[in-house]
């Protein structure tokens, strides 16, 4: 970096105008990532209930649900919310249509780990809930979810840093997150080398910051298992 | 008409897995008060039995009373919503202990107590903590209250899970092999605390490989063998001089093995 900013081929007076812009804009893009997981994560408990549930109408939603969103790309359908669904009436501003887009797409992908999370949490446990006379939405709730969300922890940290990274393609209907900033700064100015060095840096702290925290919270889980 | 009718009545009862005959036509009953020790070699029924009678496995024929309320078997497997209802209050008169304790790991032994009360039963958390407390000190388990399992042995887990069932107030306690997952250290304070309820005239069914404990604390043994009841009496008779020559074959065997 520094050999670059030396070779004089780096415009040190357009990162000083631009950069704290497109450095603020990471705000956006931690929001647009937060909402998004929580969505994904409501979806996917759905969703594996679903996956795991005995009706087949429901179980056929759900199959056909992740069969869906994994069978096509993230940016088709973040097109088909933005561009797609207005002709059908249904009017999206970028922002919720950009986290609907990373949450229902997201969604698919953790609802394979939290049936897997679910059907990690050894049966015993079940059974004991049961001959408590606990009903079947109790026994869920209670014991089941809590015990397949430790399970399921480290895995939704690691889909957050995958979305990090994916949120960028959220730019592309104007949510005005690190890359849209970047891009909006450098290419009408030809500084295109110094505005996607930014991002890049930008994307690249904010995935080794939370990767440092989930380690730090898998450690602690990984503590309180021993006890 | 309640004092004389068994708390456990078993009628008829069938299981099959596939094509596999587990149980062939079990009667069986428990009176109140009474102590049960089911024994017989692995596989010969006795936990599918045990498991029968609160539907944790779904009998194939036959039908199931813990007191007073009947349940039929459901060979065609169309449980509805009212026939879970009345499983479930079966569940509720007959509590379960398991081999493998099944503690709630993501709570501490005073909540995986005061959970089913609560949310079961409905009682207030005051009224749950002050008959957990009562049951843990039961057990000799009050100093664990705020510990979650994976910091007990496991004899006390297993002492826990017998507090929790307790806190369901039920008519009968069933036991499926509660000491047979634990170290041979810790099997004495798991047998004392049981021996202690059936001497307090606790309702209970227990599948054992203790033949010393269903000696001392036992008021009926039952013997299994191939899904059949074959014998059954006071502990002195069947265990000292049993009639049938499959339970005499049983017990020379398990003597000869010196788990007696």
């Amino acid at each position: 970096m520094a050999a670059l900013v030396a070779t004089d081929n780096v415009d040190t007076e357009w990162i000083k105008t631009w950069a704290p812009l497109i450095v603020g804009s990471a705000g956006l893009t931690i929001v647009v990532c937060m909402a998004s997981i929580a969505m994904a994560i409501v979806l996917a408990i759905l969703g594996a209930l679903g996956r795991l549930s005995a009706n087949p109408f429901i179980n056929g939603l759900a199959s056909l649900y992740v069969s869906f969103v994994r069978g096509t790309p993230l940016l088709v359908q973040i097109y088909f919310i933005y561009f797609a669904l207005p002709a059908l009436g249904i009017i999206l501003p970028a922002l919720p249509a950009g986290i609907f887009a990373l949450g229902f797409n997201y969604g698919a992908y953790l609802t394979e780990i939290f049936r897997a999370g679910i059907q990690a949490v050894p049966a015993g446990q079940r059974e004991a809930a049961e001959a408590l006379g606990m009903r079947e939405s109790l026994v869920m709730r209670r014991i089941v979810l809590p015990q397949a969300t430790r399970i399921v922890t480290p895995a939704i940290g690691n889909e957050f840093i995958a979305m990090i990274k994916d949120s960028a393609l959220v730019s592309i209907i104007g949510v005005r997150e690190v890359l849209w900033n970047a891009e909006t700064a450098g290419r009408p100015r030809g500084n295109t080398l110094e505005a996607f060095i930014i991002a890049a840096l930008i994307y690249w702290v904010l995935t080794i910051t939370f990767s440092v925290f989930q380690e730090r919270l898998e450690r602690r889980m990984a503590r309180s298992d021993r006890q | 008409m309640s004092g004389v009718s068994p708390i456990v009545r078993v009628q008829g009862l069938h299981k099959y897995f596939g094509s596999l005959h587990v149980l062939r036509g079990v009667d069986f009953e428990v009176e109140k008060g009474e102590a049960v020790m089911l024994v017989g070699r692995s596989g010969s029924g006795k936990t599918t039995l045990l498991r029968s009678i609160n539907f944790l496995t779904e009998p194939t024929l036959g039908s199931v009373e813990v007191d007073g309320l009947r349940v039929d078997a459901d060979p065609l497997g169309s449980r509805n919503r009212e026939h879970r209802e009345q499983i479930r209050q079966i569940r509720l008169r007959a509590g379960m202990l398991f081999q493998e304790f099944n503690l709630f790991p993501h709570m501490t032994v005073l909540e995986n107590l005061i959970e089913a009360p609560i949310r079961v039963r409905g009682l207030a958390r005051d009224e749950a903590i002050a008959l957990a407390d009562r049951y843990l000190d039961k057990v000799g388990l009050k100093d664990k209250r705020d510990e979650h399992p994976a910091r007990l042995s496991g004899g006390q887990k297993q002492r826990t899970a017998i507090a929790r069932a307790l806190c369901m107030e039920p008519k009968v306690l069933m036991f499926d092999e509660p000491t047979s997952a634990l170290d041979p250290e810790l099997i004495g304070e798991v047998l004392n605390v049981m021996e202690d309820l059936a001497h307090e005239g606790t309702t209970m069914i227990v599948v054992t490989h203790e033949m010393h404990f269903a000696r001392e604390a036992a008021d009926r043994v039952v013997f299994m063998e191939e899904g059949e009841i074959v014998e059954q009496g006071p502990p002195e008779k069947v265990l000292n001089s049993p009639q049938d020559p499959r339970t005499q074959q049983f017990l020379r065997r398990f003597l000869a093995a010196g788990a007696a």
